[in-house]
């Protein structure tokens, strides 16, 4: 391997400090002492973490959005597993059609979702309703499971699943005890990933999301459009801690560069 | 097994998540699209007769003109950037030794899984007239007054380019992967110079990856929402920002309607064409 220049390198640490100059800046504005925005020069102080404590819209968006996270992960996950493991092992008569209608929501824009959702939701009664708001973040999310069990599920040999239908497991006990242990690090990783999706999604959310089912990136944007202080600072922190963590557990067990090669 | 429930089994597994998808995707972009075609008055509301009549309102007004105009700019502007400072960084990562390399990738793609509000919160922290880089050029001299990037083309586009780099990063950076380190290392004992390899080298075998960045870069740009909205505000409007305000602010849902179509055909079009194009090209230059 050869060596980097300094240019490189000079060039590598600007490129670094971009990265996370806007973090670190939300970072710092919010252990201010002080009333309004300002970087604390004088003294770090906690008082906007409690100011949180004060604000239960946050907490109630905060619980929202970790609620729908979790439903709808999990049930993005249900309906991607079976169908990866159809399109990565079987030869059928519109596979291909059928796993790019899977993987569609990845090319269409969140809001034409968002916008689509609103007008079919009011239509059928289901305007402001939890139920509207995680089937739709299903659909958004279900691509990204289902691209991560692809990636697990192909090339893996029939050979074991093969054996134990001839000792007499049946279907089930099979799909349980070898195939879904041979997949889980693709399955887990969906799970987290879509899980992470459906967490920090704005543009969709703002159009299906009611007063009563409010998220907490929504909750945010509409804070931010109002006024930029402290509060909205320290509400970022607690998510950026929130993020980095999930993000150092995704990485160590399925890997980081695995999950984005092909995102998009 | 029998051979006929064998032929059924990948219709079975895959049979609920296109019912869901059918019933809960297809049905709502189709609706949509009808809604598009549907007048609009501000006293009656949504009128019952078809026509074409909002996508004529929206491709012959000079006002979605400068928008879709400015958006397209943006795209544009925004993946060039990206193209720029992404594809060095790939390079680097490329290069840096293995402990190092899981270290940057983990600061270099991480933040693509924190939330946009949050790191377009950190740019308008950064751009505001109080904040960090005002204070700067002050210091330097390179402003006499406070200066503020937000409610900027410029201040949209450094944010923006912040949001999307990662994935051009990561884009080339798989390319990079792919390449044999013995074609360079060929180049450089056969004479040429690095820069020559660099050139004839490495940057061919990029390009897949670059072109693939590319188009991401430039579809999530122009279907952005929340740092436009954010960091261009009302004055400096974009395709998403202008169908919010006509879905959520003066209620016409059939005009927002066509500005969504507008923007999903164009996205579509854009992604499908330029696969086509990246597959035929490298399909030649691989044979």
């Amino acid at each position: 391997m050869r060596k980097l220049g300094p240019g490189a390198l000079i060039f590598h640490a600007v490129f670094v400090v971009f990265i996370l100059a806007p973090l670190v800046m939300v970072m710092a504005v919010s252990f201010t002492d002080k009333g309004y925005l300002s970087l604390p020069t004088d003294g770090l102080s906690l008082r906007w973490f409690y100011a949180i404590l004060d604000n239960p819209a946050f907490i109630d968006a905060f619980w929202m959005s970790t609620w729908l996270g979790l439903v709808s992960a999990t049930l993005a996950v249900i309906l991607a597993v079976p169908a990866a493991l159809a399109i990565a092992r079987h030869k059928f008569p519109g596979r291909d059609v059928i796993a790019a209608f899977l993987l569609s929501p990845l090319m269409i824009p969140h809001l034409v979702l968002g916008v689509a959702f609103l007008q079919f939701y009011s239509s059928i009664g289901l305007g402001g309703s939890f139920a509207g708001l995680a089937a739709a973040h299903i659909i958004l999310i279900t691509p990204y499971a289902l691209r991560l069990a692809l990636a697990s599920a192909t090339g893996l040999s029939v050979d074991a699943e093969h054996a134990a239908l001839t000792l007499g497991a049946n279907k089930f006990t099979v799909f349980r005890k070898i195939t879904l242990p041979l997949i889980l690090p693709g399955v887990a990783g969906g799970w987290m990933l879509s899980f992470i999706t459906s967490f920090d999604e704005l543009t969709m959310s703002i159009f299906v999301a009611s007063p009563s089912t409010t998220t907490l990136p929504v909750r945010m944007y509409h804070h931010i459009t109002q006024t930029i202080d402290p509060l909205i600072a320290s509400v970022s922190t607690v998510l950026i801690v929130m993020t980095v963590v999930l993000m150092l557990i995704l990485d160590w067990f399925y890997g980081l560069d695995k999950v984005f090669i092909g995102k998009g | 097994m029998s051979g006929a429930s064998l032929r059924k089994t990948p219709y079975a597994l895959t049979g609920p998540g296109v019912l869901f998808f059918a019933a809960l995707l297809g049905a709502p972009i189709v609706m949509t699209f009808l809604l598009s075609l549907h007048s609009y008055d501000f006293t009656l509301g949504i009128q019952s007769d078809w026509s074409l009549g909002n996508y004529a309102d929206v491709l012959t007004d000079s006002y979605f003109h400068k928008i879709f105009g400015r958006t397209f700019g943006l795209g544009l502007l925004v993946t060039v950037c990206c193209i720029l400072i992404g594809v060095p960084e790939a390079y680097v990562l490329s290069r840096l030794s293995s402990r190092w390399r899981s270290i940057f990738l983990l600061i270099v793609l991480g933040p693509l899984l924190i939330a946009v509000v949050v790191r377009t919160l950190g740019w308008a922290l950064l751009f505001g007239s109080t904040g960090i880089l005002s204070m700067t050029a002050q210091a330097l001299g390179f402003a006499d007054a406070p200066v503020s990037l937000m409610f900027t083309f410029t201040g949209m586009t450094i944010a923006l380019v912040h949001v999307l780099v990662p994935f051009m990063v990561i884009a080339v950076w798989a390319s990079l992967q792919k390449i044999d380190p013995q074609s360079e290392d060929a180049g450089l004992s056969l004479g040429a110079s690095k820069f020559t390899v660099l050139r004839r080298i490495t940057l061919p075998q990029a390009m897949p990856g670059i072109l693939s960045g590319s188009i991401i870069v430039f579809a999530l740009t122009t279907s952005a929402f929340a740092t436009p909205a954010i960091i261009g505000g009302r004055r400096m409007k974009v395709v998403a920002t202008a169908a919010y305000d006509e879905y959520l602010g003066t209620l016409n849902w059939p005009l927002g309607a066509a500005i969504a179509v507008l923007l999903l055909l164009a996205n579509v079009v854009i992604i499908v064409s330029f696969n086509k194009f990246i597959e035929r090209r490298y399909a030649k230059v691989f044979e």
